[in-house]
């Protein structure tokens, strides 16, 4: 940060003028924060001197609820936490409990998870795709972004009924299986929202002057901050730290993706525009991952999609520890259980709550302009900060 | 008026100026007069998007083209609430932020109506028993419309915005000040918390 050094002489050399810095409240209730973020940012003129981010102000206790629900009631909340990555949240507790219990997996429930946990993450990213130009003065492609979320939500919910919350994991598979024709409308829906993405959201940001003016060199995180704060997810990828989960430790059928459909995006200029980047190549992935699992679903033979469970669901005594690539990161759920019906401990470890607090040493020495820039940039949902 | 008597210099305590209502000749007005006033405040609800959780991204997803309530004449171009006639709050109030939602509210100016969309804001929805969950945003401000659902689907919205046209359709302004509780300007003035910075902060 020289800038911030030749900032801070030239505030030296003019201190004649008596000058305090400014303390500007960012939040609890801002647009740019996504929700209920709050940030505390020292101002030195327009410069950010120092920057806390508060969190909290979306604690719902979730952990703490955890331990009064059974492991079937807990995948409820477990999908409320991330809002916009509900499948992935509450596939991680159910491969956590399946750990514990030992359980097996029918072949086509994995598949399947695979299928709409990719789906999930196509929605995920569409939603940043259209806030975060909002967030720089561009009002079109959250349009664009809806309306392909609208496509995919269709889809979704035709099988669970939810267009957010989908409830369709159970420990030990899925709910009920897919309904007859769908794997047509959803490989149609994919290719809609490919061509979709292609042409207006893609064609309409990425090459934009005006946007890539905002975003380049703006924000840049390096790797060794990365690894520091435990950043993960698109964020890391973009500053060249070249890990997930689906190809690094694969779960579900990850494995058995061929690499050259499940490529891991990366960038190494770790700004806001490399960050963006990164988003909306992991949308292309993703769907190429979701259509091939199409074609494995349709070649599998007809069996079972669930295992059937006991009446009282009860996890061995124990401990155990899952990790799953969500879209904004890694989150990993650490269960403790005590032989009893209800999880002893079930801990969260968030994507958000990690990528955020890199904003304490990002931000300072930024200007205020650029606050919002980088704030959208992070891809945090608060809800997943503060659990 | 009451205005505030000229300050001896620095700067003095908020004095507590009682918000003036609409004058009582509003009651003696014509049926005709009151049914185009209400006709046209209900086709105009600027809102302000109070955004939690979950069901503000349905909220989102209402506002967009698919659902598009701009055809029901609610605007969520409302750069604040100051200049929001209509306060959606959607999603989870925590014990932490109630003072913020209360605040907001307050800084609305009348007449101002209030949308609890999804379960959470209704009674507090799947997290009933937290700790920290406000069981029901109707417990700090008052609410005119509930939308059940979690999240409520974007028709669920449409459907409430309409029962909200109706009831601003039947009501009387006169009535609605007339029971509307006196505020005092100290509700928007004073400090909600104590900036950040001071040794004592949260």
């Amino acid at each position: 940060m020289g800038d911030g050094q030749a900032t801070r002489e030239v505030v030296a050399a003019t201190s004649g003028i008596h000058a305090s810095d400014m303390v500007l409240n960012i939040g609890p209730q801002h647009p740019a924060t996504h929700g209920v973020l709050r940030l505390a940012l020292t101002l030195d003129g327009e410069r950010i001197v120092r920057a806390d981010p508060i969190v909290g102000y979306m604690h719902r206790g979730a952990e703490k609820l955890f331990e009064a629900r059974d492991y079937r009631q807990i995948i409820v909340l477990a999908n409320r936490h991330d809002w916009l990555s509900a499948f992935s949240n509450e596939l991680g507790v159910c491969l956590a409990v399946e750990r514990m219990l030992g359980m097996e997996v029918p072949v086509r429930a994995v598949w399947a998870r695979t299928l709409l946990a990719e789906l999930n993450r196509v929605l995920n990213h569409l939603m940043f795709l259209g806030s975060y130009p909002i967030e720089l003065g561009a009002i079109t492609p959250i349009f664009y972004a809806f309306r392909e979320r609208e496509i995919l939500q269709a889809v979704m919910e035709e099988i669970s009924g939810g267009r957010m919350h989908y409830m369709f994991n159970r420990v030990g598979g899925l709910k009920e299986d897919l309904p007859a024709g769908w794997y047509d409308r959803a490989g149609e829906a994919i290719e809609t929202v490919r061509r979709r993405v292609r042409a207006d959201i893609d064609a309409l940001v990425r090459g934009n002057e005006i946007f890539r003016a905002r975003t380049r060199g703006v924000g840049a995180l390096t790797s060794t901050q990365i690894e520091q704060y435990g950043v993960s997810g698109p964020i890391a990828r973009a500053s060249g730290v070249d890990f997930d989960l689906r190809r690094d430790e694969p779960y579900l059928a990850y494995g058995e993706i061929p690499a050259d459909l499940l490529r891991i995006v990366t960038r190494t200029e770790g700004d806001c525009l490399a960050r963006f980047e990164c988003l909306l190549d992991q949308v292309y992935v993703s769907l190429d991952v979701a259509e091939h699992c199409i074609d494995r679903l349709r070649s599998l033979p007809v069996g079972p999609i669930n295992v059937r469970l006991p009446k009282v669901v009860k996890a061995p005594e124990g401990a155990t520890y899952a990790w799953t690539e969500n879209p904004l990161g890694i989150n990993g759920y650490y269960l403790v259980s005590r032989g009893e019906k209800t999880p002893w401990r079930l801990k969260l470890r968030t994507a958000s709550f990690n990528n955020v607090q890199v904003l304490s040493e990002l931000l300072p020495g930024t200007l205020i302009a650029d606050m919002v820039a980088i704030l959208g940039s992070m891809f945090f949902v608060v809800g997943d900060i503060d659990k | 008026m009451g205005l505030s008597p000229a300050r001896a210099g620095g700067r003095s305590e908020p004095t507590d100026v009682q918000i003036q209502g609409i004058g009582v000749g509003s009651r003696v007005a014509p049926a005709p007069i009151r049914f185009v006033l209400n006709w046209g405040r209900r086709y105009s609800l600027w809102v302000f998007n109070f955004g939690l959780a979950c069901c503000a991204i349905e909220f989102i997803a209402t506002s967009m083209s698919r659902h598009d309530f701009i055809r029901l004449g609610v605007i969520p171009f409302a750069p604040g609430p100051r200049q929001a006639d209509l306060m959606v709050v959607s999603g989870t109030v925590t014990d932490k932020l109630a003072p913020a939602v209360k605040r907001l509210y307050e800084q609305m100016p009348e007449p101002k109506y209030v949308i609890s969309f999804g379960s959470c804001s209704n009674c507090g929805g799947p997290y009933w028993d937290s700790y920290c969950v406000t069981k029901g945003v109707d417990q700090i401000i008052p609410v005119d419309v509930y939308v059940p659902g979690c999240p409520p689907r974007p028709e669920a919205l449409l459907h409430g915005i309409l029962r909200l046209q109706e009831k601003i359709g039947r009501e009387s302004l006169a009535d609605r000040y007339h029971w509307s509780p006196q505020r005092h300007i100290r509700s928007v003035t004073e400090p909600l918390v104590l900036p950040p910075g001071r040794p004592d902060v949260g």
